[in-house]
């Protein structure tokens, strides 16, 4: 009876173990799968052309071209400039809901940027359809309000909550001594958020953003909707662009399976996921040092 | 009033105005899809097929094909994802291995949802041979789910005091008698939301179901797990960018807008509250 309970206890604590390790399991097997596919493509293509040409053509009868230089150059413009626009925001709304609101409105405002993150992808690029890409017209006498810019608006829009939610438990965890330090020094409480909360609770504030940094470079559905989708060198935030995420979207469903230009859009999705892998595991390594300290 | 005050008062007012905008976001993108979407909302739109080359008529099948993937979303990575919470906060030793699997959850959750539609497409369409279906469409969103419910299982687990453990443990149960009967029961409300909101998300995700088996107009309800589906992400898709009369459907794609957003934010809301009322009851 005893030696029952004990082997069914030991199986339980297996089956568990085999649920745990799961999560390395998937995140191996997209990477490695990826791979596989992936570097299929390269038996036709160089890498050095895919890597540094800005020419994407793979549908040219005399010549195809695999380049995605523009590509990822259009996916890191759109990411900046959403930045750009996010994160004095993101860290102002921080520094408000951890520092001046009241227990009441912070019980609204975390639902509501909660809510905010809840808001389909899709829903956000529909309303930079019918709402932002009309109001970009209008302001910058544009004849298509579908570019860069308003892609950049909507992924900043959409990394706003998780740059607020991350900065605001940073700033939360300063110590009070620091502040009442500062404040005893006869320094406002203006000056203590600016020069004392902020720059104590930056290793946090860092990791937020590049959290959101790496959220925006992998969107897909709402640059697929609103930036127009043209596969060249942006030159201008009002040029129509087309980003990594939207390339595969467009073209997965139209080539053939197990083609050269099939597994070159592999090759998309790994360098992809490479890039948003490194940023997430640096926001992660910051973030951890900052809890240690 | 000297300056150092003034500065204070700019910069607070600063703030405000930061916050302020961000829940202005929020109130116009709602006020604006309610105001266009309740036109076209009605008891037809949400029963009826679409019809006249999706000119006209109702979401009906698209509602249900959400509804199914959901589905088949919670019965794949609902349990994992709480079997291997119960681990991580159960069983794993301290040490760099759970570390490790920390890591990789982080990661999987940051990993680009497209991503996750190329491998559904390698993995369960091509080599599992699923093909595109309502089976290869649920299981890789499943994926995308799974990072969800375990970080949000290991909060509720992590929220069971540790006493209800030890009263356990000291009248002679067993590890697993333990988890059943004390901690699983306490965990459960936290353990249900999590679920509530990975769900949500899940079913507003158009980029994983875009290759593995949606499609954009199927006249009939999906009969097996290998049949194609429809769905409401996508429908908006296709009603805002794919449409040949993309002007003349507007109004569908605002009251397809509005029924996924009202879907979302619901179990959202719901979620959100459920959450409040507990921490009020323990707090107690």
């Amino acid at each position: 009876m005893r030696n029952l309970r004990r082997i069914k206890e030991g199986l339980l604590k297996q089956f568990f173990f085999l649920n745990g390790i799961l999560a390395i399991l998937v995140l191996a097997g997209i990477f490695l799968l990826l791979l596989s596919q992936g570097i299929l493509a390269f038996k036709e293509i160089s890498l050095f052309e895919f890597l540094t040409s800005a020419r994407w053509s793979p549908d040219s009868v005399v010549r195809p071209t695999y380049g995605i230089l523009s590509m990822v150059v259009s996916t890191l413009m759109v990411t900046a400039i959403a930045l750009i626009l996010a994160v004095p925001l993101g860290i102002g709304c921080a520094s408000y809901i951890s520092q001046l609101a009241s227990p009441r409105v912070k019980e609204i405002a975390k639902p509501v940027i909660e809510m905010l993150a809840a808001v389909p992808s899709v829903v956000i690029g529909f309303m930079g359809i019918v709402l932002v890409a009309p109001f970009l017209t209008k302001i910058f006498g544009i004849s298509s309000g579908l570019n860069a810019l308003n892609g950049a608006i909507l992924l900043g829009i959409m990394s706003l909550p998780t740059i607020i939610s991350i900065s605001e438990d940073a700033i939360t965890s300063v110590p009070s001594e620091y502040k009442e330090a500062s404040l005893a020094l006869g320094a406002s409480r203006w000056d203590t958020l600016v020069k004392v909360t902020i720059p104590s609770a930056s290793s946090g504030i860092i990791a937020s953003i590049m959290l959101g940094m790496g959220r925006a470079i992998g969107e897909t559905m709402t640059v697929l909707m609103v930036t127009g989708n043209a596969p060249a060198m942006p030159h201008s935030l009002f040029d129509s662009v087309r980003t990594m995420t939207a390339t595969i979207a467009i073209e997965l469903g139209e080539v053939p399976f197990n083609t050269t230009h099939y597994y070159a859009l592999f090759a998309i999705g790994l360098t992809l996921f490479v890039i948003t892998f490194l940023v997430n595991l640096l926001s992660d390594i910051i973030l951890s040092k900052g809890q240690r300290s | 009033m000297n300056t150092k005050k003034i500065k204070e008062k700019l910069g607070f007012i600063l703030l405000r105005l930061s916050v302020l905008f961000v829940v202005l976001f929020l109130a116009v993108i709602l006020t604006y899809l309610v105001v266009n979407g309740a036109r076209v909302l009605s008891w037809q739109f949400l029963t009826q097929n679409p019809e006249n080359a999706m000119t006209q008529g109702g979401i009906f099948p698209a509602l249900v094909g959400t509804f199914f993937v959901a589905l088949i979303t919670a019965i794949f990575s609902v349990p994992l994802g709480i079997f291997a919470a119960i681990y991580l906060i159960e069983y794993a030793p301290k040490g760099k291995f759970t570390r490790l699997i920390r890591l990789s959850i982080r990661n999987l959750s940051g990993v680009p949802s497209i991503i996750y539609g190329l491998f559904g497409v390698a993995l369960f369409v091509q080599m599992l041979r699923f093909g595109a279906s309502l089976l290869s469409s649920g299981l890789t969103l499943g994926l995308l789910t799974l990072p969800w419910i375990i970080t949000a299982s290991e909060e509720a687990l992590k929220s069971v005091p540790a006493s209800y453990r030890e009263g356990a443990f000291a009248l002679g149960a067993s590890k697993w008698q333990v988890i059943r009967t004390n901690v699983l029961p306490y965990a459960f409300p936290g353990i249900l939301t999590g679920i509530i909101l990975g769900l949500s998300r899940a079913a507003g995700e158009t980029a994983p179901i875009l290759f593995t088996g949606v499609a954009f107009f199927i006249p009939s309800l999906p009969k097996s797990l290998l049949d194609q589906f429809m769905a409401l992400p996508y429908h908006l898709y296709i009603m805002s960018t794919q449409h040949h009369d993309i002007e003349g459907v507007r109004g569908i794609a605002y009251g397809t807008a509005l029924v996924l957003l009202i879907f979302i934010l619901l179990l959202n809301l719901g979620a959100i509250i459920a959450r409040y009322r507990m921490r009020k009851i323990r707090r107690a």
